[in-house]
């Protein structure tokens, strides 16, 4: 997902947020993930806004896709630029109504948003984890923030909501705690990843590992793999978007000349693009981090792990209701993987919404102020929440 | 034809026929639901269990706003998802005119539900008859108001051959009436003399089990 977060000026914000940390799986009793390998202790940056009311019964977990962080909406302090990434949708009177909602959004281990990855420090070297640390899947990142749920208290969660790798997460907890999901908002997502984008996938990790200050993955005392990382975000940027997005951002106009330059510089503005969003990805960004989390959204399976090869067995556990939505010009993850999930649901006799949004904003659109987003998931989650409050 | 009450008279007079037709409780699916009016009603009203399927983005989307639960998609494709008597009430709401395998449909529908719900507008109407004798054009009217080559209403059925229809598939009807109202109208009455001459719609209970 993109870094352009739109400020929203008119509407209303949360206010001040505050990044918190949970830390679980202390040894011992280190948390086992799929690949069988044992990560403990493991820290979670979460943070919450709104109230959790009495009965437990109002949260709602949002999910961030593969660059972002747990500040999903709301300033950590007055003087900040910008607010959290889902800040247009997540807020009072907004698409989920902190009013109403308790949101909690929590960085997914394998990050570097300050849960446990790999340039956290390895309790056994007292160095950082860089290629030590476990492969980790989509599944263990929802093992750890079922963790988080219990931690908090909560026992049933109204939404899992999120977009991207975010929507496997959502897809995972159905399949994984069925028990614990009432309703789930999947946006732009796919339950496997096609070849076309674990091609994508694999040309970024390997502009990071051909990138020599990688280093295999032991940079964190040294210069970093900058150039290896930008890359591959630059790969990145040009599958969120879609050839209508671009002819309409870019065309082939040139960046802050007449001509060509007859040299290698950024000519065209889309070349300018790509180069500042890379530049400006790895000041941020954990190049093994990045590796780590596009391996496990390549190896997520729904079908495989939850349905033995079969997408309607893979939901026959889950009895939430679903608001599944696309995006026309998402080419990453189309509408023919959203509308496969759909199938398996019906299939399975379960409550599904499904909109394909039209918008030209490729893969990105999930992320960008939607006034058709907003009201879907707005009135969707108004919908359970109102059916959970009559039982 | 059955002494039907109409329900309700703020929507469309058709609709609130169909809504006269259907239980308390149970469970529906509107096929082509536009903007989710009937489902809207039927769950408030009726206590049903709704859901539809709307091809127009704009519209799906507004019902999903407003609650209900909505698939954008295509109605011949995605009947064929549903487990078998996933619902009691299948509802075909002034469709079948655009549907290019009726019967396929129509199967699908009894299928997927216990009873189907037809209504579409009659063209044997007098004034559609009386247009084409007159004026020797193909009719439009306030039901079916397009020219032959920008409608969407690829089929001509009137009350008579929708009947016939019904029966050469292998169903029953079990409930039908005939109705005169304009197309948006809230307001309208039961014909019950010379239906297939005097009605602009007909509406219709099918289903596989006795009349």
């Amino acid at each position: 997902m993109s870094e352009y977060i739109e400020h929203d000026k008119d509407a209303n914000s949360v206010g001040i947020v505050e990044k918190k940390l949970y830390t679980f799986a202390e040894p011992p009793g280190e948390m086992v993930l799929e690949s069988g390998a044992r990560l403990g202790p493991v820290t979670l940056a979460y943070e919450t806004c709104g109230t959790l009311n009495a009965d437990r019964s109002n949260a709602i977990l949002v999910l961030h896709a593969l660059s972002g962080d747990s500040h999903v909406a709301g300033y950590y302090k007055t003087e900040d630029e910008k607010p959290g990434w889902w800040d247009n949708m997540v807020g009072p009177d907004k698409g989920i109504d902190t009013n109403k909602y308790f949101v909690v959004c929590s960085n997914i281990i394998g990050s570097c948003m300050g849960s446990t990855g790999p340039c956290s420090i390895n309790p056994k070297t007292v160095l950082p984890y860089g290629l030590d640390f476990p492969v980790v899947t989509i599944g263990d990142m929802v093992d750890a923030q079922k963790a988080l749920m219990d931690h908090l208290g909560i026992k049933k969660i109204l939404a899992v909501v999120g977009g991207s790798i975010g929507g496997m997460q959502v897809l995972e907890w159905c399949a994984r705690y069925p028990e614990m999901v009432t309703a789930a908002i999947p946006l732009a997502s796919t339950t496997r990843h096609s070849a076309l984008t674990i091609a994508f996938n694999e040309v970024a990790r390997q502009a990071i590992m051909a990138d020599p200050k990688w280093n295999n993955g032991e940079y964190y005392f040294g210069p970093k793999p900058d150039l290896g990382l930008a890359v591959a975000r630059m790969i990145g940027h040009i599958t969120y978007l879609s050839d209508e997005s671009m002819r309409h951002k870019f065309g082939r106009r040139l960046q802050d000349k007449s001509d060509f330059s007859f040299n290698f510089d950024a000519d065209f503005q889309v070349e300018s693009y790509l180069r500042y969003q890379g530049k400006k990805f790895v000041e941020r960004f954990d190049a093994n981090s990045f590796l780590y989390l596009t391996k496990a959204a390549d190896y997520y399976d729904l079908e495989k792990q939850h349905g033995d090869g079969s997408e309607v067995k893979a939901f026959s556990k889950t009895n939430a209701k679903f608001l599944v939505v696309s995006f026309t010009s998402d080419w990453l993850y189309p509408t023919y993987q959203s509308r496969a999930m759909v199938k398996a649901m019906k299939k399975n006799g379960l409550d599904v919404s499904f909109c394909e949004i039209e918008a030209e904003w490729g893969h990105d659109a999930f992320l960008l102020s939607n006034a058709r987003l907003f009201a879907l998931i707005r009135g969707f989650l108004e919908r359970v929440y109102n059916e959970t409050r009559k039982q | 034809m059955s002494t039907t009450k109409p329900e309700n008279n703020k929507m469309r007079f058709d609709l609130q026929i169909i809504a006269s037709w259907i239980e308390p409780g149970s469970r529906v699916i509107d096929l082509g639901c536009g903007e989710g009016d009937l489902l809207k009603f039927l769950m408030h009203h009726k206590g049903v269990t709704g859901n539809g399927i709307e091809h127009n983005e704009s519209k799906a989307a507004q019902c999903i706003e407003k609650g209900l639960s909505v698939l954008q998609g295509d109605i011949n494709e995605e009947v064929l998802d549903y487990p078998e008597n996933s619902f009691d009430y299948v509802i075909l709401s002034q469709t079948l005119q655009q549907v290019y395998e009726p019967d396929t449909l129509i199967r699908s529908m009894l299928r997927i539900g216990r009873k189907g719900i037809v209504s579409f507008p009659n063209f044997s109407h007098w004034a559609c008859r009386l247009q084409l004798l007159l004026s020797g054009y193909a009719p439009v009217t306030q039901q079916l108001p397009y020219e032959w080559y920008n409608t969407p209403n690829i089929r001509v059925i009137t009350i008579k051959d929708f009947k016939k229809f019904i029966h050469r598939v292998g169903f029953n009807i079990l409930k039908g009436v005939a109705i005169n109202t304009q197309s948006e109208n809230r307001f309208g009455k039961i014909i019950d003399v010379l239906p297939n001459l005097r009605a602009t719609y007909g509406i219709f209970l099918i289903g596989n089990g006795p009349v």
